[in-house]
């Protein structure tokens, strides 16, 4: 779906202003392309910009970051990922956009989170479960344990 | 021309007062998979997200060529009390 919004306006740029010389029209991402990012990251509570899909991560990194938000139970319609290397413009225009140099990228409320060792060292120190609680992306632990003790 | 592990000691070195750095080559060689490790009273009062947004931007060049790479920021405080972790449980 990104790749429909983004390819034709993205591609119009690269090939843009003659007048521009080429290292400023690789720093500069247009505002376009900056919208289109935009979109995609308030879109959807958690936003994560990947190598490959959930169920082919082509990347390790990316592998690893998924299995973490699978552990944590994040459910799929709270979700959206952007496989990268389906698009080259995405692929380029992410790291301008987040200012961070690698993929995978998780966003969370529209707010960049971070990349692998930052998901995986927020995983490990609880901070992850507290974030994703408190933006609704996944039930309360006392209150998933009220819901289980009313229900029996 | 690959990035070599001193290369990306001696940048970290330059830029970064650190007390510890550790750069591990996990490529087998070709220069492009690269772990480091970073203590440094530098990243005291800074969340994890900004320490790495420093490393990045000091190794800006030479994350860009190299496929791979993860980081570690500590500051010394957490570097000793990492260390004593370790050896509680050892």
């Amino acid at each position: 779906m990104f790749r429909h919004i983004s390819r034709l306006p993205l591609a119009a740029l690269t090939r843009g202003s003659p007048r521009a010389t080429s290292s400023v029209l690789r720093r500069l991402l247009s505002s376009e392309a900056r919208a289109h990012i935009q979109n995609a990251i308030d879109a959807s509570p958690l936003v994560l910009f990947m190598k490959g899909t959930p169920d082919l991560p082509q990347c390790g990194f990316s592998r690893a970051v998924i299995q973490v938000l699978d552990l944590h139970g994040v459910p799929p319609e709270k979700m959206r990922t952007y496989n990268v290397l389906e698009d080259p413009e995405l692929r380029n225009g992410i790291k301008e956009f987040s200012e961070w140099p690698t993929v995978p990228q998780l966003y969370v409320k529209s707010e960049f989170i971070g990349g692998c060792d930052i998901v995986l060292g927020m995983h490990q120190s609880g901070e992850l479960e507290d974030l994703l609680e408190k933006h609704s992306i996944i039930p309360k632990a006392d209150e998933e344990a009220a819901a289980r003790a009313t229900s029996s | 021309m690959p990035v070599t592990q001193e290369e990306l000691e001696a940048v970290i070195r330059a830029a970064i007062q650190v007390t510890y750095v550790n750069v591990e080559d996990n490529s087998g060689g070709c220069g492009e998979k690269y772990a480091v490790l970073i203590v440094s009273k530098d990243f005291e009062g800074k969340t994890t997200l900004a320490r790495h947004r420093m490393v990045n931007e000091v190794l800006k060049t030479q994350i860009a060529q190299i496929h791979a790479f993860t980081q570690k920021t500590l500051t010394p405080q957490q570097w000793e009390d990492s260390q004593k972790a370790s050896n509680a449980t050892s």
